[in-house]
């Protein structure tokens, strides 16, 4: 697959918004990773983030705000076949969407999900969303946020999510890279992106997370969960990004006897065994 | 009606046991149901639980007649009663009923009917049996009573424990043996009917929610993500009993939001789903519903009513939620919705559900209830093979060559060709914000937007013709008609029978197609002086949307909705009422 078949669109975004550097990254990855697009859906909520599918040439799902991740659960179980991408805001998979979040962790299903985390409600115009640092100021927060942020990768981390990773949308070659890992991931895979938004969120912007992300040393251990939870919850001076959780357990798909052979779409019905299911009712 | 001499052609009895939540009242019910069944006999078996797992009053009803019987009875002709809070049934006996205690176990006071004090727990513990086999006893006694061959009874016991628990099955049969002799030594003193010839060819015995579910097997359905909520559980608990052998995904989603948003996913890739949920879970799915009229995804979604507002009664039985079925889901987006009249019906309208919901790519709603859901029905047979499962996918060749594939291509029927993702000719996409023909965003507010708009709500001229007007039950000509829709069937058609013995000249009009409503359904109201509508809501829904789609004021109605289902006999008794104060409608 070369670069341009996957298309170039007019997009919905704000100059200097770092959706393009994501979108630029994805690309790289699927390019890279010779991706057969045919076999590839991708899905999104609702958001400025959201529209990212609609910028490539793909099979996608742009569901509601904050259920990305139930109709993407629903597209894999379907059929495993399919590479199942979920590319959406930070308000859309750790806000509305929460509970799913959770859940589809849980699940292990082999799905990869890259949030967009620009730290803020982009398309609803600048409220804070569940990442937002405590004191930042909104017109809806004027007095500055006093709620806890989450912390995204510990929580995946706490509900054994097997992959986890953080990077940024500046830095193309590492997002990429990151992409590329997870979608070769067999399970639940987290890739939060730092992503500044131009227009509404003044703290956060491009050149404060250029001066605080620190990729992980050569030599660290990813499958160490302690470490792990440690990186996954450092935020301020310096954040590290890379991939700072990875585990092996057994992906939904697999460990669902159902359809560890073939894809249940695949399968087809059986209405046949029907006769012999009605016997049991005499 | 009733019990009467010897053997008799009329049989119509109901057997009703009662006691607390865990003392196996489903054991004996489900055991009783079953012999019948098979023995030929019509039988209609309905649950009143509380919600609790424990204690409380509760009762299973065992209606068994050799005609077909859609609904429970006011009288019990045999009453089981395990506990002393059972009495409450008392008032339903008549001088012919009997009932069966055991006052070592529970005091029971006296009331109209032979008083049956036997020690059924001690009957139990004699024949080697534990305390859970008085359960045993309480069945082997009716059954006896009502001289039941006990070779079938005893071999069915054995059958039913099977290999897996073969000592067990042993006891039981043991158990069973001293009960049935002890009921046999009370009769000819004690007249009952006798059951010990067949009614005729051996029946099937189905739940609703087993009916819904074989249904949704037989069109073909691989996938159901749901919530437990009652009276909707039971469908995915069957399923989950065939996943394997028919290739069904069930997912116990994490909510009903997850439910329905995971079943719209699963249908976009290529397999039938379907969730399932009652009243306060249906709210949740709501802007699910919207997105798949708008990704013009078919989905099915079972909506079990149960008493609401909010929690309501969770065990108890409704009609509440048929306005909210046709109106749930912002924006305007077709949809159909159809509430089966008995338990064979929702076997045949769940598998229909699936072939409308491809056709026009569209959610379909089935409204059950928890009358329908809970209750047993012994049927001649389900005829899967009348089923057809039609998909409405293009074909291989057409995909390789549609080059410009576009998923919400406008039609003069409102129905686009649908394509799966993952085939290796086109891309497939769905947005649930306003899109073009390919399904990408839009704001073309001149142009797409009123195209896409009026194309989604074409389907509804298909969808009227596709939908059935009322089934006509009774004299074609008669002067005055009872209307109704859903699990009141087997209620109102045997209303509709007492009264026209009563000499009234009445018919059932009754729906099972509800949505979208045809004006052309109602020309019957011209030809009646009376119509009446009876439902199991306080407000008339089916009332208001008669008057909505014909003008024509239904003022006449029959409520009930205490969370009981209707008697024939209190269809009955109201439409008299009604009758004395006369009136055009
Ligand atoms: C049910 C529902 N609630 C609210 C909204 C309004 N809404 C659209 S996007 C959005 C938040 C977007 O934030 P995020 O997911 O972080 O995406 P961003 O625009 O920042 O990329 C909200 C609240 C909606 N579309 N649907
Ligand atoms: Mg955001």
């Amino acid at each position: 697959m070369r670069p341009e078949d996957l298309g170039n669109f007019e997009t919905a975004w704000c100059p200097g918004c770092g959706n393009f550097g994501i979108l630029d990254a994805l690309k790289d990855a699927l390019v890279k990773l010779d991706i057969d697009m045919h076999k590839t859906v991708f899905v999104s909520g609702i958001g400025q983030a959201a529209k990212e599918p609609q910028y490539l040439n793909c099979n996608f799902f742009n569901g509601l705000h904050g259920r990305a991740i139930p109709a993407a659960t629903g597209i894999k179980l379907a059929n495993k076949d399919l590479h199942v991408i979920v590319t959406s805001g930070d308000g859309d998979i750790y806000g509305e969407g929460g509970n799913h979040f959770i859940h589809a962790i849980r699940r292990n299903i082999d799905i990869t999900v890259i949030v967009h985390d620009n730290q803020i409600y982009g398309l609803t115009k600048g409220q804070a969303s569940p990442t937002s640092d405590l004191g930042f100021v909104t017109k809806v927060q004027p007095h500055g946020v006093i709620n806890e942020p989450v912390h995204p990768l510990a929580m995946a981390i706490a509900l054994g999510a097997g992959f986890v990773a953080r990077s940024f949308s500046g830095d193309k070659a590492h997002l990429s890279s990151m992409i590329q890992q997870a979608v070769a991931f067999k399970g639940f895979s987290l890739v939060d992106v730092l992503q500044p938004c131009v227009t509404f969120n003044k703290k956060n912007n491009f050149a404060w997370y250029k001066h605080r992300i620190q990729p992980l040393p050569q030599d660290y251990d990813a499958h160490n969960k302690a470490l792990a939870f440690e990186k996954a919850l450092q935020w301020g001076d310096a954040i590290p990004v890379g991939v700072i959780y990875r585990d092996g357990r057994p992906a939904y798909e697999d460990a669902c006897g159902l359809m560890a052979e073939k894809s249940i779409l695949s399968q087809g019905p059986d209405p046949s065994k029907l006769t012999q299911i009605l016997q049991e009712f005499f | 009606m009733g019990l009467q001499g010897s053997f008799m052609s009329n049989v119509d009895l109901t057997i009703k046991i009662a006691g607390e939540a865990g003392q196996g009242l489903q054991a004996i019910g489900g055991l009783l149901s079953r012999l019948f069944a098979r023995k030929g006999y019509h039988v209609f078996a309905n649950q009143v639980v509380q919600s609790r797992v424990r204690g409380g009053h509760n009762w299973f009803a065992i209606r068994i007649a050799d005609h077909p019987v859609h609904s429970p009875s006011l009288k019990t002709d045999i009453l089981v009663a395990l506990d002393t809070e059972s009495s409450c049934h008392l008032k339903e006996l008549g001088k012919d009923s009997i009932v069966i205690f055991d006052s070592r176990q529970a005091a029971f006071p006296a009331g109209a009917g032979r008083m049956l004090d036997v020690p059924m727990a001690e009957l139990a513990s004699k024949a080697g049996g534990n305390k859970l086999m008085v359960n045993t006893v309480a069945a082997s006694l009716v059954l006896g009573l009502l001289n039941f061959d006990s070779g079938e009874f005893f071999a069915f016991l054995v059958q039913s424990f099977g290999k897996k628990d073969k000592e067990t099955g042993e006891t039981n049969v043991k158990v069973a043996r001293a009960g049935y002799d002890f009921a046999r030594k009370l009769t000819p003193a004690v007249k009952t009917t006798d059951v010990s010839r067949p009614a005729g060819k051996p029946k099937m015995l189905v739940g609703g929610s087993e009916a819904v579910a074989l249904g949704a097997l037989t069109a073909g359905c691989q996938f159901i993500s749901a919530y437990p909520m009652s009276p909707s559980t039971g469908i995915m608990t069957y399923l989950a009993s065939k996943a394997e052998l028919c290739h069904i995904v069930v997912e116990q989603s994490e909510d009903e939001v997850a439910s329905i948003n995971m079943a719209v996913g699963a249908s976009f890739a290529g397999v039938r789903a379907m969730t399932a949920s009652s009243g306060g879970g249906f709210a949740l799915m709501i802007e699910g519903l919207s997105l798949a009229g708008m990704v013009e995804t078919p989905i099915v979604v079972v909506l079990a009513q149960r008493p609401a507002p909010a929690t309501g009664l969770p065990t108890r039985t409704a009609q509440e939620d048929l306005l909210f079925a046709i109106h749930a889901g912002h924006g305007e987006f077709p949809r159909v919705v159809m509430a089966p009249a008995d338990i064979e019906g929702c076997f045949y309208a769940t598998a229909r559900a699936f072939n409308l919901a491809d056709k026009y790519r569209i959610p379909v709603i089935i409204l059950t209830d928890q009358l329908l859901a809970d209750s047993f029905a012994a049927i001649d047979a389900l005829h899967p093979e009348k089923i057809r499962i039609q998909r409405y996918l293009m074909a291989e060749g057409e995909l390789g060559q549609a080059k410009d594939y576009k998923s919400f291509l406008l039609t003069p029927s409102g129905v686009s060709p649908r394509a799966l993702p993952g085939n290796p000719y086109c891309f497939v996409a769905a947005d649930s914000d306003e899109h073009d023909e390919y399904g990408r965003i839009t704001e073309d507010l001149d142009e797409m937007r009123p195209r896409m708009v009026e194309k989604r709500n074409r389907k509804m001229k298909g969808l009227l013709r596709e939908l059935k007007g009322p089934s006509w039950y009774g004299p074609r000509n008669a002067k005055e008609v009872l209307v109704g829709w859903g699990s009141t069937y087997g209620a109102l058609k045997e209303a509709v029978d007492a009264l026209q013995a009563d000499g009234v000249s009445v018919a059932l009009a009754h729906f099972e197609d509800l949505w979208p409503m045809d004006k052309r359904h109602f020309d019957f109201l011209k030809k009646v002086r009376l119509a009446v509508v009876a439902e199991n809501n306080f407000t008339g829904q089916l009332a208001n949307l008669i008057t909505r789609t014909t003008g024509v004021v239904m003022d006449r109605r029959i409520s009930k909705y205490n969370g009981l289902p209707f008697t024939a006999r209190e269809v009955v008794d109201a439409y008299k009422d009604l009758r004395k104060k006369g009136g055009r409608r």
